[in-house]
């Protein structure tokens, strides 16, 4: 498999959230706006990649038995990272996104590829698969925050599009999440299928 | 009095899976038949309860006093996952009837975001051991009520005509918003 293809495949084919449906927790949770989403899909990928590409290095020298405890000591250090960098960074978007940054341990994902990817191939695959599956994420986080932040509040990325008066307020709350990756997804399916 | 305000703000109010978005995974998976979604609630129950006891330790007689808390992901990761083991190994020998119904739910759990959620959840709002074991305690049932509540409509869903596109996951999708549309209802009681 070239590399393309493993780019490809990650980012559209078996995209995590709209096919594989792992990563729920995240995808329903931040994605009241559109840089929220955007945010959280950043941050899982470079978890994603960084894991990646040390699991991809280190695999061979684990014991198979304490194999699953090792990947998740090395994405939790990861995630250490992210979480002190985004609080001394972008304050504002570690508050936003809050529980949910340290939560990115239990993302399916993330330990997912590391356990089905990442332990089986070479460096430079293992990279492209943790970028492509990350952004294929990232994307996927993405137009959901747009989507519920156009219909519930009027605005996109922030920006005011139409009065906020006129917005469904339901799609900014939590039913809204469910309804709109619902609906989402359903479409997704009839795109792929025509 | 206090104690009620949790109990009632954990189940209903801010339930984990509906209105903090927490265990989606597991909501989604294992909510197909009513019975499997009594046994995951059951497993879940135990190990949170017993989880959030551990890292509230942790947190308060290790973490707190080294002046190490950036370990509290991985130390909190680690402990979970250490004792979904254990647990699985103890009910193995002490109650074979219990692990043959939770057993196959046990694995499932260490990547259960609602457990390590509300094991940091605690922590942030400050409670004491005895608030933070009730707030667990509720929130698994906010998180089982849920489950099989939405295990019984997916049931009766099965039966329905739908279109291609939609039938499966986005139907369910769809179901759980009307379910968190209900539990709306709740909010503005506490």
């Amino acid at each position: 498999m070239t590399n393309k293809d493993i780019f490809l495949r990650g980012f559209f084919k078996e995209n995590a959230v709209f096919t594989l449906l792992l990563g729920m927790c995240p995808t329903l949770g931040v994605t009241s706006s559109a840089i929220n989403g955007l945010g959280m899909g950043l941050a899982t990928t470079f978890v994603l990649i960084m894991s990646n590409l040390v699991i991809s290095l280190v695999s061979s020298f684990i014991p198979d038995k304490v194999k699953i405890p090792s990947f998740i000591v090395i994405i939790a250090s990861f995630v250490t990272m992210v979480d002190l960098l985004m609080a001394g960074y972008v304050p504002a978007l570690h508050e936003q996104l809050g529980v949910f940054i340290p939560l990115i341990v239990v993302n399916c994902v993330v330990l997912g590829r590391a356990e089905a990817f990442a332990s089986k191939n070479k460096m430079v695959p293992s990279i492209i698969d943790g970028i492509s599956m990350g952004l294929g994420f990232a994307m996927a986080l993405t137009m959901l925050g747009a989507i519920r932040e156009f219909f519930g509040s009027g605005k996109m990325f922030g920006v005011t599009l139409f009065n906020e008066t006129y917005g469904m307020l339901v799609f900014v709350l939590a039913p809204g999440a469910f309804i709109a990756l619902g609906y989402l997804i359903a479409f997704i399916n009839r795109v792929r299928k025509a | 009095m206090e104690f009620i305000v949790i109990i009632i703000s954990a189940i209903f109010v801010n339930n984990v899976v509906l209105m903090q978005f927490l265990g989606i995974c597991p909501f989604l998976g294992v909510s197909k038949k009513v019975s499997t979604a009594v046994g995951m609630t059951g497993a879940v129950t135990f190990v949170m309860i017993l989880a959030t006891i551990v890292t509230y330790l942790i947190q308060h007689y290790i973490l707190n006093p080294y002046g190490i808390g950036f370990m509290q992901t991985i130390s909190f990761i680690l402990v979970i996952a250490s004792l979904v083991q254990l647990v699985e190994i103890i009910l193995k020998k002490v109650s074979p009837a219990l692990y043959q119904a939770l057993g196959v739910f046990l694995p499932l759990i260490t990547t259960n975001c609602a457990i390590l959620g509300v094991a940091i959840m605690t922590i942030q709002k400050d409670y004491n051991l005895l608030e933070a074991v009730v707030f667990s305690g509720a929130s698994a049932i906010g998180f089982g009520l849920a489950l099989v509540l939405f295990a019984g409509l997916r049931e009766h869903l099965d039966l329905i005509e739908l279109p291609k596109g939609i039938k499966g996951t986005p139907a369910a999708l769809i179901v759980a918003g009307l379910l968190a549309m209900a539990f709306m209802g709740f909010s503005g009681i506490v």
